[in-house]
């Protein structure tokens, strides 16, 4: 495999600023952050650099080449009874784990288990220069150097290539049950946070179409006693509605129109904006399905006010931001954090932030 | 600029009790934890304001001091050493909780507050703040951010850093960065990764958001022996490998359950070369289905002795033993080492054997504690100070155990921090363009260098030098240059 990356390094060796690099590994998340024209022409293409390095189930350790595909390392972890219990999503089968990574994101199951950041252990990466970097390890605990490994999830390629990730694994739980309780959103709110401070063993929480979703996970007894507790009926095929939110294949999601993703405080109000909403995370994740004419700054603002921020996570046009905007002072460390990993600005300029 | 003219412009807006720059008044603040390593700082201030904190360090820039940070001074791999010519930052008159809010389970909080006033504080509304380092009583949780400080039930509740939602930050020049925030991320590169662990030299914390989560409904702790220090290894690969997740799981090995059962009467079985615990919590059905499988695993695992706390008073005996691990190495000591490495747990074996060989080496004894679950070792070697040239041994001693840590594919510290203790070892752990790139990033948040200078990362010279203290064995090449 050095050959493979022998070769990434000599693309970026020789890349200008002129013509810089697209890092795609599945293209399942094509769709999601700036729009950058001309990106398809330079592509560099990590799934030549695929597979599973080591993974030692007891350790709870795993590490992966960027390009292996999630559904293949997942399914390596089910076979021990193991999971990335960040949930990932997969927006089409061809995703993988470096692009799991570069863009960040976690599904249903993060708001109690974690985000993929929380799970990142360390990172071998190859920066704007071409050299081949280390960071974090193989092992749960590290506070040797900067945390670099947690500070690639979510930079979008722009900081570096990613070529080996090592992630912290969980067991899958024995038991998981999804019941499903009438309410309004404003009840949901309450009763998700309310529930979410109490030691309870709900694993995800969606609310959509005055039905809130709840998933029980644990040892049997211990969901059969949390079930009696909270109710509801339950849902034969739980495992299917869960990965159709993560994967947005749910109904909700099929639309044209703009999908705004806005991360605020749990406990935040109904939001009134125009639009159909998909509550997930207890509270913590809105989704917003809305006419693209509505004034960007609208949402912003309604999020910035929650505590939070707003991605237009679908519908991202060229001179559209689809991350939100960062004060000066931020934008001054992140444009030279950037000037520091990718001098040349050679590595997915553009991607997050106009800037960088 | 000359000191006093720096106290005269300090003492302009702080009042006389905050800035000290005499001699007794500045004993105190010569060391951490870490007593080994001691310096006298130039000036001593303790803010009591954000505002103060900005005009302190806005001086520091104009002037080019330098300035360490300090939380609660417990840190031990000497973070929080002054600066001869610097000034020491003390953050613990910033000690407010300002808002905790039970319904999104959040507490905003200043960063001398203490690690277990956080819980104190939300123990009425049945949340707490679940990082646990064994100095909580006293550490801060600035401190705690800037270590990424763990604790006893990390494996299953995390580290600091997957317990904090949002920082507020001064940089050096005395900018504001409203970090992280409300929601569970954050628009941009994730800098509150970044920040957390970051020992003081990136920025100056003002402001902490911390996740509250609520206390477990029961926790039950399973105590098993083992006569071979292998086979309690293998059980706690056991344990993780049937899908169970402890609350807590921890080993001793006899040396150290000889020298706590003495004062704690934990109750522990003294003839078995290693114990382990292991805890449980959750609901009551949880706990009680898990402690039954925890028992019958430890038994296929070869335990000569189980117990499982009865009630909570047990419970709590059992874990005293643990906790008093580090007072009784000063019991039996004059003092002692606390090293701090992390390896893969299944490398467990080879690392305390070859401990063993290294204490037979050095004729100095070490008591060895282990965060079995998360594979963190704690190895405690026992010296003498007033003994010429045991503390150099032990120091060398220490260094060999870090280097096996490495070898085996871990890292020199999981829990307390490079400082200025481990320095060195980061030689051996990164490459010269690994390295590079750390100050890069530091340079990053703070351009002119002034901030916790010459802590956490080494520069090249210095690895260099290092390098060939290797070569030759011990003798180091140049003993004059200063050890910062």
């Amino acid at each position: 495999m050095q050959d493979v990356i022998d070769r990434l390094a000599d693309t970026i060796r020789a890349a200008h600023p002129e013509s810089p690099l697209c890092i795609r590994g599945g293209a399942s998340k094509d769709f999601y952050g700036n729009c950058t024209p001309g990106r398809d022409n330079n592509l560099l293409d990590t799934r030549a650099y695929h597979g599973i390095v080591s993974y030692d189930p007891t350790e709870l350790v795993v590490t992966a080449r960027a390009g292996t595909r999630l559904i293949d390392l997942e399914s390596e972890l089910l076979a021990n009874r193991q999971m990335l219990a960040f949930d990932p999503p997969h927006f089409t089968e061809s995703a993988t784990i470096g692009g799991c990574i570069a863009a960040g994101l976690s599904g249903p199951r993060r708001s109690s288990a974690g985000s993929v950041r929380d799970f990142v252990l360390g990172v071998r990466m190859m920066d704007g220069k071409g050299d081949d970097l280390h960071f974090g390890g193989q092992v749960m605990k590290n506070v040797a150097g900067y945390d670099v490994s947690r500070l690639m999830v979510g930079s979008m390629g722009t900081l570096g290539l990613l070529l080996e990730i090592s992630l912290k694994v969980l067991p899958r739980p024995s038991v998981e049950m999804t019941v499903t309780l009438q309410m309004n959103e404003s009840d949901a709110i309450e009763r998700m946070n309310h529930w979410a401070g109490k030691p309870l063993p709900i694993s995800a929480t969606c609310f959509y179409n005055h039905t809130l979703m709840l998933r029980l996970s644990g040892a049997e007894p211990a969901v059969r006693a949390a079930h009696l507790k909270l109710g509801g009926e339950r849902l034969e095929d739980g495992d299917a509605f869960w990965r159709s939110v993560r994967d947005q294949t749910h109904p909700f999601f099929q639309s044209n129109q703009f999908l705004w993703r806005l991360s605020i405080k749990s406990t935040t109000p109904q939001l009134s904006l125009p639009g159909q909403q998909l509550i997930e995370w207890g509270g913590s994740l809105r989704w917003l399905i809305t006419d693209p004419d509505l004034p960007h700054e609208d949402v912003r603002k309604m999020s910035k006010a929650a505590g939070g921020h707003a991605t237009l996570f679908r519908g991202c046009k060229p001179s559209m931001d689809a991350f939100h905007p960062l004060s000066p002072e931020m934008m001054l460390i992140h444009r030279r954090l950037k000037e520091k990993f990718d001098p040349l600005r050679i590595l997915n300029p553009g991607r997050l932030f106009p800037e960088l | 600029m000359q000191p006093l003219e720096l106290v005269s412009e300090l003492s302009a807006f702080l009042p006389t009790e905050s800035v000290l720059y005499e001699g007794e008044d500045l004993r105190p603040y010569e060391c951490d934890g870490l007593s080994a390593y001691r310096q006298t700082p130039m000036i001593v201030v303790l803010p009591q304001t954000e505002d103060e904190v900005i005009k302190i360090l806005q001086i520091c820039h104009r002037t080019k001091t330098p300035v360490v940070p300090r939380g609660a001074g417990t840190g031990l791999s000497g973070g929080a050493l002054p600066h001869e010519s610097g000034i020491l930052l003390s953050l613990a008159k910033l000690k407010r909780i300002l808002e905790l809010d039970p319904a999104s389970r959040t507490a905003r909080v200043q960063p001398g507050v203490r690690n277990l006033a956080i819980s104190e504080a939300a123990a009425p509304y049945g949340l707490y703040y679940a990082p646990d380092p064994s100095s909580q009583i006293a550490c801060s949780i600035g401190g705690n951010v800037a270590e990424n400080s763990g604790g006893v039930h990390c494996l299953k509740y995390g580290l600091t850093v997957h317990n904090i939602l949002e920082l507020r930050v001064i940089t050096l020049s005395g900018e504001i960065l409203e970090i992280g925030g409300s929601g569970l991320d954050a628009s941009g590169y994730d800098l509150l990764a970044l920040m957390t662990g970051s020992e003081g030299m990136l920025g100056i914390v003002t402001e902490i958001v911390v996740k509250l989560i609520p206390s477990a409904e029961k926790a039950q702790v399973v105590m098993a022996a083992f006569d071979d220090i292998r086979e309690a290894g293998n059980a706690v690969a056991n344990v993780i490998g049937a899908g169970i997740i402890p609350a807590g799981m921890e080993m001793m090995d006899r040396i150290t359950t000889r020298a706590v059962e003495e004062y704690v009467h934990a109750g522990y079985n003294l003839e078995a070369a290693a114990i382990l615990l292991c805890e449980s919590d959750g609901t009551v059905e949880e706990v009680a289905d898990e402690v039954l499988r925890i028992g019958e695993i430890m038994r296929q695992s070869g335990a000569i002795e189980i117990k499982t706390s009865r009630d909570e008073s047990e419970r709590l005996r059992f874990w005293a033993g643990r906790k008093a691990a580090f007072p009784a190495a000063g019991r039996v000591s004059p003092d002692y080492y606390c090293m701090d490495g992390t390896i893969p747990r299944k490398s467990l074996a080879f690392v305390l054997t070859g401990i063993e060989r290294l204490s037979s080496e050095y004729g100095l004894r070490c008591m060895n504690v282990f965060h079995a679950g998360d594979g963190n070792l704690h190895p405690l070697i026992l010296y003498d100070a007033n003994q010429p040239g045991e503390l150099q041994k032990t120091e060398e001693f220490g260094a060999k155990i870090l280097e096996m840590c490495i070898d085996v594919g871990g890292t020199i510290t999981g829990e307390h921090g490079v400082g200025i203790e481990k320095i060195n070892q980061m030689c051996s752990q990164f490459t010269r363009h690994e390295l590079e790139m750390f100050h890069s990033v530091k340079a990053a948040f703070d351009p002119s260098g002034l901030l916790n200078p010459g802590k956490a990362i080494p520069t090249l010279r210095r690895c260099a030098e290092h390098g060939a203290m290797h070569v030759h064995r011990g003798e180091e090449k140049f003993p004059d240059l200063p050890r910062f």
